[in-house]
């Protein structure tokens, strides 16, 4: 029995459509809430190439509505653990994990690598660089974010249509408009819209029904209701961004901006009156016995933060660096400033005091 | 005329409705806002854009639908 022949019965997929699905190269940025369903529903319908980019690791809270991933998967990285268990659903396709963070410098080659790019990141920032990397490279964008109980989809860019900059043409101002893991989301949600991008992906490939290009698509999971809106190109908002198409990989995003604040352990170990605080959820691993740490996961901080001594230097360290330096933005907007980000990951931090404590050890 | 404002998102919860019916006589989207500013607290700082009768419009224009959308932009996923 052929795995797609339910797909292949359909007259309006038949075996040509299938082949088509299986010649298509689809770039899922995120594998968060939205780009698990997305990436699920891709790999079961035998999209022939998937590349899947997200730099984060799997938390305990995540597993509330990320649902390719489960206990097995906590502290591996998002890109890998999806492959892994992508891989698992079928192993007839191709996928590849970027396990790094989406930036200026990597976007354009990346997209060029596929057909159709699907937006399931969790930030304006990226969004706007994904919106701006799809037109230059010419890519379709199949678009998704949420809030709470809501959702929004459209597709971006698509035969000359409207882009994300044609609905919003800038960013809100950074913090206006809090995320998942600051205020929370229906787990199911991003189960829908995610679902509804992964829709819009196969017609998208098949060529199938009306793609929402020139429309937003804005679900509300408690009133059920469904608005379609229109959305019209603005040319000038294009052109501006193909007009920066040569400086578009000399932009650095806010996150890589801020260099004072992050430290290597090398510097601090000199340091007294200071506190080590690890940012990560309890039972990752490796354990940092060789210093005196407060464990304080990213989730718990928002409320306990206070707890934290105001006039010692607080040193944030995590798996890889980027909780570490969200828990430094974090504290930084509640004014407090004598934070920094070690640029280490726990397993780094552990074997360089190893090394240091034998050497000391072997001097005296 | 009597028009009817839909919320999105975090522009429902300031005014703490979905929906509304409302008899305006301005028709400009500007003085609509103007009125909507003075009525909702904390509407002003937000970043949204407008939808007339299931249509983007520019905030410039002249009201001329039954239906209006207040639309915030969403970063999560």
């Amino acid at each position: 029995m052929n795995r797609y022949s339910r797909h292949i019965i359909l007259s309006e997929i038949g075996p040509e459509g299938q082949a088509k699905i299986s010649k298509a190269k689809v770039l899922v940025i995120g594998a968060g809430g939205l780009g698990c369903p997305v990436l699920q529903y891709l790999t079961a319908a035998g999209v022939g190439h998937i590349g899947v980019i997200d730099f984060d690791i799997v938390e305990l809270s995540n597993l509330q509505r990320q649902v390719l991933f489960g206990t097995a998967s906590l502290g591996k990285n998002k890109a890998k653990a999806a492959k892994e268990r992508l891989q698992d659903l079928n192993n007839d396709i191709s996928i590849t994990a970027y396990p790094e963070a989406l930036n200026y410098q990597n976007a354009i080659s990346l997209f060029n690598q596929y057909n159709i790019i699907v937006d399931g990141s969790d930030n304006f920032e990226t969004r706007y660089l994904v919106n701006d990397a799809c037109i230059i490279t010419n890519r379709p964008l199949v678009f998704g974010a949420i809030y709470k109980f809501e959702g929004q989809v459209s597709v971006f860019n698509y035969r000359n249509g409207p882009s994300y900059r044609c609905l919003f043409p800038n960013p809100p101002q950074k913090d206006a408009v809090p995320n998942c893991s600051e205020i929370g989301v229906l787990g199911v949600l991003p189960g829908i819209i995610g679902s509804m991008q992964a829709n819009e992906v196969l017609k998208l490939i098949l060529n199938l029904g009306d793609v929402l290009s020139g429309k937003l698509l804005c679900y509300n999971a408690l009133s059920n209701q469904i608005s379609t809106l229109k959305i019209k190109k603005n040319e000038t908002d294009v052109r501006q961004v193909l007009n920066s198409k040569d400086s578009f990989e000399q932009q650095e995003l806010s996150f890589n901006c801020e260099q004072n604040e992050v430290v290597s352990i090398h510097d601090i170990l000199q340091k007294t009156d200071i506190q080590i605080i690890d940012v990560r959820e309890p039972n990752e691993l490796p354990k940092i016995s060789e210093l005196s740490v407060i464990s304080m996961p990213l989730s718990v901080l928002k409320n306990e933060f206070q707890s934290l001594k105001n006039n010692e230097e607080k040193y944030f360290f995590c798996q890889s660096g980027i909780r570490s330096k969200k828990a430094v933005h974090f504290l930084k907007e509640k004014g407090i400033t004598n934070c920094y980000s070690i640029k280490e990951g726990a397993a780094d931090i552990k074997n360089y005091l190893e090394q240091h404590y034998k050497e000391k050890s072997n001097a005296r | 005329m009597l028009i009817t404002i839909k919320y999105f998102g975090q522009i429902a919860e300031v005014t703490a409705k979905q929906e509304e019916q409302i008899e305006i006589e301005e028709t400009s989207i500007s003085k609509l806002l103007e009125l909507l500013y003075s009525k909702y607290d904390g509407l002003k700082s937000k970043d949204f854009q407008i939808a007339q009768n299931q249509e983007l419009v520019s905030l410039e224009g002249e009201i001329t639908g039954a239906e209006i959308a207040i639309l915030p932009p969403f970063a999560g996923g």
